[in-house]
């Protein structure tokens, strides 16, 4: 293979996994609080066309990062209403709000800028940019290390530094704290926190509005900070993507991370194949190389990661026994 | 506690009144518990015994009614609240996380500050006290799932403890427990109210409110119908109290007559999912007109030699012969056609499909015979006229073929299951755990009518962890112990003798 660039695909890698990895830390506080997220990925579209409105009518990113964010918390609070409050299925509640995400960020973006769905392409000061950090350019010729730190460690923008951190803070408060306590029981065994004398529906409530957040967060990322705008399902399927990390990662927050970095490779280095011939076979259709993270969540989810206990409650709204 | 030394009782209850729908579930109920003793709450299931504590624990709100705790007025709205009146509830079913550890089981709502550290290490300590006070010994830091049913009970004892509790309800805690475990408990339970703990202990078990309690409660629909001291009654008057009619607690029955060889077992080995040998060569042999009683804890192999008999599991090695014909590896349906007739050890696994109708389930596993339909189609007016005769004449409550199984109480969902099988006239009968969970009117029915299948003629194998059971059916008891029969003995035997061997301690 013809340079094959190992540190660009590493930067690309980076950008590409934040979604993943918002999202998925997204469901790992629903799932881990016993309540299904299959509408992630609605969160996400949703959250993406609220920002890049909202960035356009404003010049600001930040405001827009803050529309993403109070969207996909009000949509988690739909999906909470239907199944908590009313003990609806799950599933349905979250099919629901996906096909309603594509549906009507569509019409309303056609209906309000008349471009096919799309938003206004945003100028560089309505957007997140790329925060370069001291001595970048200088080290970017400094042989391999330099290069790493310029393209690989520097050279984001600030949304990219929040996921990482969203990590060992996600951890954080699943393991340290008396709400992540709470919330860990509550997904295998609701009986016990009401008997505890704590209320299991404003804790479920709790864990989608902090799923809420982090969807608000990874749908922003996509149409301010990766584009400058709202283009059509530009989701794409990342929502299914990180529920299947969430399922490799066993519900825990560092291998969700390590988890979303392994799919985000696996885009990078389809995109990076594009047009490239692989020695000994020749040029390989690309299409090859774009189905592999969904060739390898087949085989992920085939069984090949041993058993993945998916919290005990999940999915089953919680009834007093009579 | 309060510092005054009045003798008021630990619990007043007055007037509590609760209704769900049309279920009128606790009547006018009033009950004292005097401090520092033990007082049993009897019932059949349904009664109102389970209702009136999650009453007094916060979990449901009384439509009517008072609670008095330690002499003080006491609303109770909320499990929180039951808590900080100092009330503990050992569930039926545990509430415990089972992927936690013990520790953070027991701080779970009392976590002491929104951070960790410190009242984990707190409770660590508290439990060291409490393992102390009342040799309640435990791992810390074990994760539930990995610990034994005894000492998960154990646990939740703990969790009361640590939240301050005085007062300590007991829901059926011995129905998950061997017995030796279920007097492990009964010695911790004497150690809490010789400290001044009050106990109250829910149970249909006679036995246990004889040798445990003070004094005793008899609910029966709704009502509380009497109290006793548990030294001033028998337990002939408490049966008779929780039933509302005489109850012979001991099945009446003539010698046995046993005739030809029905069942016979040669060498059996039988491996479970895991691959684990279960049943090590095992041969016996089961005759017409006899009731052969399998003993033991459960969990020896019992389960898989029920399963190999009646065709659910393939046996390893070994030959099982039905009237003189091998039928190892059979499969359910052509054991039946020989003459089979099973009643499962776990009716809502496999004796029952709890969403059909009574009268789906009154034919299930038979509904291929001629008599319910012709081809693929059933005669559904068939099945339920045969549905509403087994009804009758086995009084199963209430008397409705077209009502979901799932509303009927144990001991009529098992009647269905016993109605279904016996009057099949099969000619060997396979029985696990006849009565688990099925109340004592019931218990007695069911009893009566294996016994009539003795007497019929037919070849009767029971298996039963209730040791009373086994020794007031069966003619012979074959006691199973790590797979093996280590013994058989006549139903004179002592009930020690059979522990010992149960135990593995003695052949």
């Amino acid at each position: 293979m013809e340079n094959l660039d190992l540190i660009s695909i590493l930067g690309s890698t980076i950008r590409l996994s934040i979604p993943l990895i918002f999202t998925a830390l997204a469901g790992l506080f629903t799932e881990r609080a016993g309540v299904f997220d299959i509408g992630l990925e609605g969160k996400m579209l949703f959250s993406a066309f609220a920002a890049a409105v909202a960035a356009f009518m404003t010049g600001s990113p930040w405001l827009g990062l803050l529309a993403g964010i109070t969207v996909s918390v009000l949509i988690s609070l739909i999906h909470g209403f239907a199944s908590i409050t009313n003990r609806g299925n799950q599933i349905v509640s979250g099919v629901a709000i996906n096909f309603l995400a594509s549906g009507l960020t569509a019409v309303l973006g056609q209906a309000w800028f008349s471009q096919g769905g799309r938003t206004p392409p945003l100028a560089a000061s309505a957007r997140f940019t790329e925060i370069v950090f001291p001595y970048a350019a200088e080290l970017r010729e400094m042989g391999f290390f330099g290069r790493f730190y310029a393209n690989v460690i520097s050279g984001h923008n600030i949304l990219t530094y929040l996921a990482f951190l969203a990590v060992p803070a996600a951890w954080w408060v699943l393991y340290r704290t008396r709400f992540g306590l709470r919330l860990r029981a509550v997904g295998e065994n609701p009986g016990a926190v009401d008997t505890a004398g704590i209320s299991v529906t404003w804790l479920r409530y709790r864990a989608t509005i902090c799923a809420g957040i982090l969807c608000g967060c990874a749908g922003t990322y996509l149409s301010i900070a990766q584009s400058a705008g709202f283009v059509k399902d530009m989701s794409a399927g990342k929502g299914y993507i990180a529920l299947a990390a969430l399922i490799f990662a066993k519900w825990r927050p560092v291998p969700v991370m390590l988890a979303c970095l392994l799919f985000g490779f696996l885009d990078a280095f389809a995109n990076f194949m594009q047009g490239k011939s692989v020695p000994g076979i020749g040029e390989v259709p690309v299409q090859i190389f774009q189905a592999l993270p969904y060739v390898l969540t087949c085989v992920l989810l085939a069984g090949f990661i041993g058993v993945a206990r998916p919290p005990k409650a999940g999915g089953v709204p919680y009834v007093k026994e009579r | 506690m309060s510092p005054s030394p009045t003798a008021a009782p630990a619990i007043e209850l007055i007037g509590i009144d609760k209704k769900f729908g049309a279920v009128h579930a606790n009547r006018n109920i009033n009950l004292t518990v005097a401090k520092g003793s033990i007082h049993g709450i009897i019932g059949e299931n349904g009664a109102g015994k389970s209702t009136l504590m999650s009453i007094l624990y916060g979990f449901y709100q009384a439509d009517a009614g008072a609670i008095r705790i330690n002499g003080q007025d006491t609303v109770i709205h909320d499990s929180q609240a039951a808590i900080s009146a100092g009330i503990g509830m050992v569930h039926q079913h545990f509430m415990l996380v089972e992927n936690f550890s013990v520790l953070e089981n027991v701080v779970l709502g009392v976590e002491g500050g929104a951070l960790l550290g410190r009242g984990v290490s707190d409770a660590r300590s508290a439990l060291k006290r409490l393992e102390a006070d009342y040799g309640l010994e435990v791992d810390p830091d074990a994760i539930i799932e990995e610990l034994p049913v005894g000492l998960q009970q154990r646990v939740e004892i703990l969790k009361a403890l640590y939240r301050g509790a005085e007062i300590l309800i007991l829901d059926e805690p011995t129905g998950v427990l061997t017995p030796a475990e279920a007097d492990h408990l009964f010695r911790i339970l004497g150690v809490l109210r010789d400290q001044g703990k009050t106990i109250v202990l829910i149970t249909h078990k006679l036995r246990e409110i004889m040798a445990i309690t003070d004094t005793v409660s008899v609910m029966r629909r709704g009502e509380m119908v009497a109290t006793r001291r548990t030294a001033e009654t028998t337990v002939e008057e408490l049966a008779e109290l929780m039933v509302g009619r005489r109850v012979l607690l001991r099945v009446e029955k003539g010698p046995a007559s046993p005739g030809e060889v029905v069942l016979s077992v040669r060498n059996l080995t039988v491996k479970d999912g895991r691959g684990v040998v279960m049943v090590d060569d095992v041969s016996f042999d089961v005759r017409a007109g006899e009731v052969v009683g399998i003993a033991g804890v459960a969990g020896n192999g019992q389960s898989e030699l029920l399963e190999a008999i009646t065709g659910i599991r393939k046996p390893v090695s070994g030959e099982i012969m039905i009237h003189g014909q091998p039928v190892a590896g059979f499969d359910a349906a052509r054991l039946r056609a020989l003459g089979l007739g099973h009643i499962p050890e776990d009716r809502h696994h496999m004796g029952l499909v709890l969403g059909f109708e009574e009268s789906e389930n009154s034919v299930l596993g038979y509904h291929r015979d001629g008599r319910y339909g012709r081809g693929p189609l059933l005669d559904l007016d068939a099945c339920r006229d045969d549905a509403k005769a087994k009804i009758e004449k086995y009084d199963i409550r209430p008397p409705n073929c077209r009502l979901k199984t799932a509303n009927f109480s144990g001991g009529n969902q098992q009647k269905i299951v016993v109605a279904r099988e016996i009057e099949r006239d099969p000619s060997l009968l396979v029985v696990g755990q006849p009565t688990r969970g099925v109340d004592i009117g019931a218990i007695e029915f069911i009893h009566r009518r294996l016994i009539a299948m003795r007497d019929a003629g037919k070849a009767v194998l029971l298996v039963s962890v209730e040791l009373d059971e086994i020794r007031s059916l069966s003619d012979r008891i074959l006691v199973m112990f790590a797979g093996h029969v280590v013994g058989e003995k006549t139903p004179d035997t002592g009930e020690q003798t059979l522990g010992l061997m149960m135990a593995g301690i003695a052949a």
